[in-house]
């Protein structure tokens, strides 16, 4: 059994990094501040002065250019693990992750394929207004091709970056930004808590992975089944713990392909269902949840299952608790559908 | 070339090409200095020794056929039979398929007609390990590397044979065994990619180059500037080409900015060397492309090269380019024909006649004719076969999943 140490989230995140460029020559990393100061967040911090500047590296401010540059190295037989700084900022690089990255091994028919990381922060909770709070995930899990996943606490997000890199399918991770140096639950007026106290934040220092794919029941529970991912699965921690209700809380962790049968196993059993998301509801992975949970589960179903999430606006920097999915909200959808 | 306003009063401009149809063809202003041709630096000479050669033309054959200048690449009588027999083989591939789409036998084609020296000497220049990534009017690469012809056909037929599986356009070739990457059919994607790509090659010490080409339209794409800044910044072994054939479909070069400044010289701003190069002219192009790939090859990087020609046909099947600018115009254009002018140039060195080029014409419309046959053969697309059904499910990621097992299983494949 491998050494393990109390990490937060970005230090799972850095280990990740450290490993697969220990491991695997193919490996690099790189993005927009990411070289010598270490990423904003300082998620590659110490990694370039350690493993060289040809294997941890500064980008030009291009998020089109990081995405393409990266798809022609993993082509060429490396791994990159690219940096967008923040998710906000991705949309520069849409067309080269819809038309180019998610379809080359299809387009080529296999001749060519792209085995890489994009990884970028997201979510609300820290005051970053409307350009640095965003949740677009469902903007990627509509494109075939990519897989889209979400950790929410440190040994998920190492794990599951280990497993990105050394999947054969380029992967998108969203990381959690409020969930960076501690788990948040969701109340703005608590004091900040530390991973450091918390059983995911206990993260082996080696090699190990978290398959992509595979929900995490978090709580296992009989009255209703949360889905939630990101920040929510720990808002819906609390929001059940707080009201006393036994629900059965899914981290789904992966967004495509989505753990449909851990999903299914759990509302066919609770015969009720709310799903989570900080994103904005109208189109948002949510709805892609809640029709497949009705196509699925339709004749175990006691309540219609609703939908938390954050409202259909942008991102307010001075109103950011109304619009954050918070544990009352949550509250209240679970007891509607406990009562419907 | 620089246009000041016509006028004195507010407003913006929309550039106008200098003839519409009816008009008179009319090339004065796109700056051609064919009498005093570009000088040839030194290949590892700072970028800057090249800026000078953004308003010049690299031109090998003058007009009397002959070769001469410091660009003359001096090649064998026998590279340029090659070299010929290349770019006769594209255009005579080119007019075959054209036809069948006519015909109703392909969905979709595009000609390289009149540029096909762009792909013809590049192919030659470079080596075989050199990666390709082509946009879609350099099937002649494919000829360069020897590609089997009749599997490029059946690739357009999307038939049972075809290496794509019936997932991509027609011209749209990928050839990995050739180091001929994947061409997507999106403007300028690709071209960030290719500098990636010999990035990961540097990386492992390798003394391939990657080249890759676009049209002048192109450069008005995010992606441009993108790759002329990466290659520029991480010194990537990469020849990046734009092919200035002056029609985006129906927009003249002037739409993407070219009436201000020529493509070559874009490069000055990011650093990067740069070439503007006569595009009919085999043994320019030859000679360029040989000069960019010493460079990046000894670790000085990147080269911006312009190859000025003319699209000579439609921009594809789709489009009717007598709705758009002079019928005339091919036939005015002042660089001549590429094929032409390498074939009267072997005629002049007496290494070529009428007779050999009729036979060599009539030899290879009938290998294309008869690569047809075998590759209808295979199916075509409208009656197949075509790949299985349930490949559509296959590759879009490593292994099938959950959910796209379950919409094969819909779809009853």
């Amino acid at each position: 059994m491998s050494d393990s140490a109390k990490m937060t989230m970005i230090q799972a995140i850095n280990s990740a990094h450290d490993v697969l460029l220990e491991n695997d020559e193919r490996v690099c990393a790189f993005g927009e501040d990411a070289g010598y100061f270490g990423g904003v967040f300082g998620c590659t911090q110490g990694l370039q002065e350690k493993h060289g500047k040809s294997r941890v590296f500064d980008t030009p401010i291009n998020e089109a250019a990081i995405v393409a540059m990266a798809i022609g190295m993993a082509a060429n037989g490396m791994r990159p693990i690219a940096e967008i700084q923040f998710a906000d900022y991705i949309f520069p690089g849409f067309d080269q992750i819809v038309s180019e990255l998610s379809r080359l091994r299809f387009r080529t028919a296999g001749q060519f394929t792209a085995p890489l990381v994009l990884r970028t922060p997201c979510g609300g909770g820290i005051y970053g207004g409307q350009t640095h709070s965003m949740s677009p995930e469902s903007f990627f899990t509509h494109i075939p091709g990519i897989k889209v996943a979400m950790p929410s606490n440190p040994y998920d997000a190492k794990g599951m970056l280990i497993a990105a890199s050394e999947s054969e399918d380029p992967v998108l991770m969203f990381e959690p930004k409020r969930l960076y140096n501690g788990p948040f639950d969701g109340d703005p007026h608590k004091p900040a808590l530390s991973w450091s106290k918390h059983e995911k934040g206990e993260v082996p220092t080696g090699h190990y992975t978290v398959p992509l794919g595979k929900a995490d029941i978090v709580r296992k529970g009989d009255a209703l089944s949360v889905v939630a991912y990101g920040t929510m699965v720990h808002v819906a921690l609390a929001s059940a713990r707080l009201a006393g209700i036994d629900a059965e809380i899914i981290d789904l962790r992966t967004l495509v392909p989505y753990d449909m049968e851990t999903i299914a196993k759990s509302v066919n059993k609770t015969g009720r269902c709310v799903v989570l998301h900080e994103a904005p509801r109208t189109g948002g992975f949510g709805a892609e949840l809640i029709a497949q949970i009705q196509e699925d589960c339709f004749y175990a179903l006691e309540a219609p299952v609703k939908r938390v999430t954050g409202w259909d606006t942008p991102y307010p920097h001075a109103f950011e608790w109304q619009y954050f999915p918070g544990q009352e909200r949550v509250t209240r959808a679970m007891i509607e559908t406990l009562e419907a | 070339m620089t246009h000041a306003p016509s006028s004195n009063t507010l407003g913006f401009i929309v550039p106008e090409p200098a003839a519409r149809p009816g008009d008179t063809p009319d090339f004065s202003s796109i700056g051609l200095k064919l009498d005093s041709p570009a000088p040839r630096p030194d290949p590892m000479c700072p970028a800057s020794d090249t800026h000078t050669l953004a308003n010049s033309l690299v031109r090998v054959l003058n007009d009397e056929h002959e070769a001469q200048g410091e660009w003359n690449p001096g090649l064998s009588a026998k590279d340029l039979r090659k070299g010929l027999h290349i770019m006769l083989k594209t255009r005579l591939y080119d007019v075959r398929m054209f036809k069948l789409q006519r015909q109703g036998k392909l969905s979709f084609y595009m000609k390289s007609m009149g540029e096909e020296a762009v792909a013809a000497a590049a192919g030659m220049a470079l080596r075989y390990e050199d990666m390709l990534f082509p946009s879609y009017r350099q099937q002649g690469l494919l000829f360069a590397r020897d590609r089997d012809m009749v599997d490029m056909i059946c690739h357009c037929l999307s038939n049972q044979r075809d290496n794509l599986k019936g997932r991509q356009l027609p011209v749209h070739y990928t050839w990995k065994e050739g180091n001929f990457f994947s061409i997507s059919g999106n403007l300028g994607t690709q071209f960030p990619q290719a500098v990636g790509w010999a990035m990961a090659s540097a990386a492992r010490g390798e003394d391939t180059v990657t080249a890759s080409w676009i049209g002048d339209g192109t450069t008005a794409e995010g992606d441009f500037h993108g790759a002329c800044t990466l290659a520029s910044v991480y010194n990537a072994p990469v020849i990046l080409n734009v092919v200035n054939n002056q029609w985006a479909i129906s927009s003249f070069s002037g739409i993407a900015g070219g009436n201000n400044a020529t493509f070559a010289a874009k490069a000055i701003g990011y650093g990067l060397p740069c070439l503007r190069v006569d595009g009919n002219d085999f043994l320019a192009v030859y000679a360029a492309t040989g000069w960019a790939a010493e460079r990046a090859r000894a670790g000085h990087g990147a080269t911006l090269i312009e190859t000025v020609t003319y699209r000579a046909d439609a921009h594809s099947t789709s489009d009717d380019p007598s709705r758009y600018r002079p019928k005339e115009e091919a036939a005015a254009w002042p660089l001549g024909d590429p094929i032409e002018r390498l074939k009267n140039h072997l005629i002049n060195l007496g290494e070529w006649d009428e007779s050999r080029h009729e036979a060599l014409t009539e030899a290879l419309t009938k290998e294309v004719q008869a690569n047809y046959k075998k590759a209808e053969s295979y199916g075509t697309l409208r009656e197949g076969p075509h790949a299985p059904v349930s490949s559509m499910f296959e590759d879009v990621y490593a292994e099938q999943p959950w959910h796209l097992r379950r919409q094969r299983q819909d779809l009853g494949v």
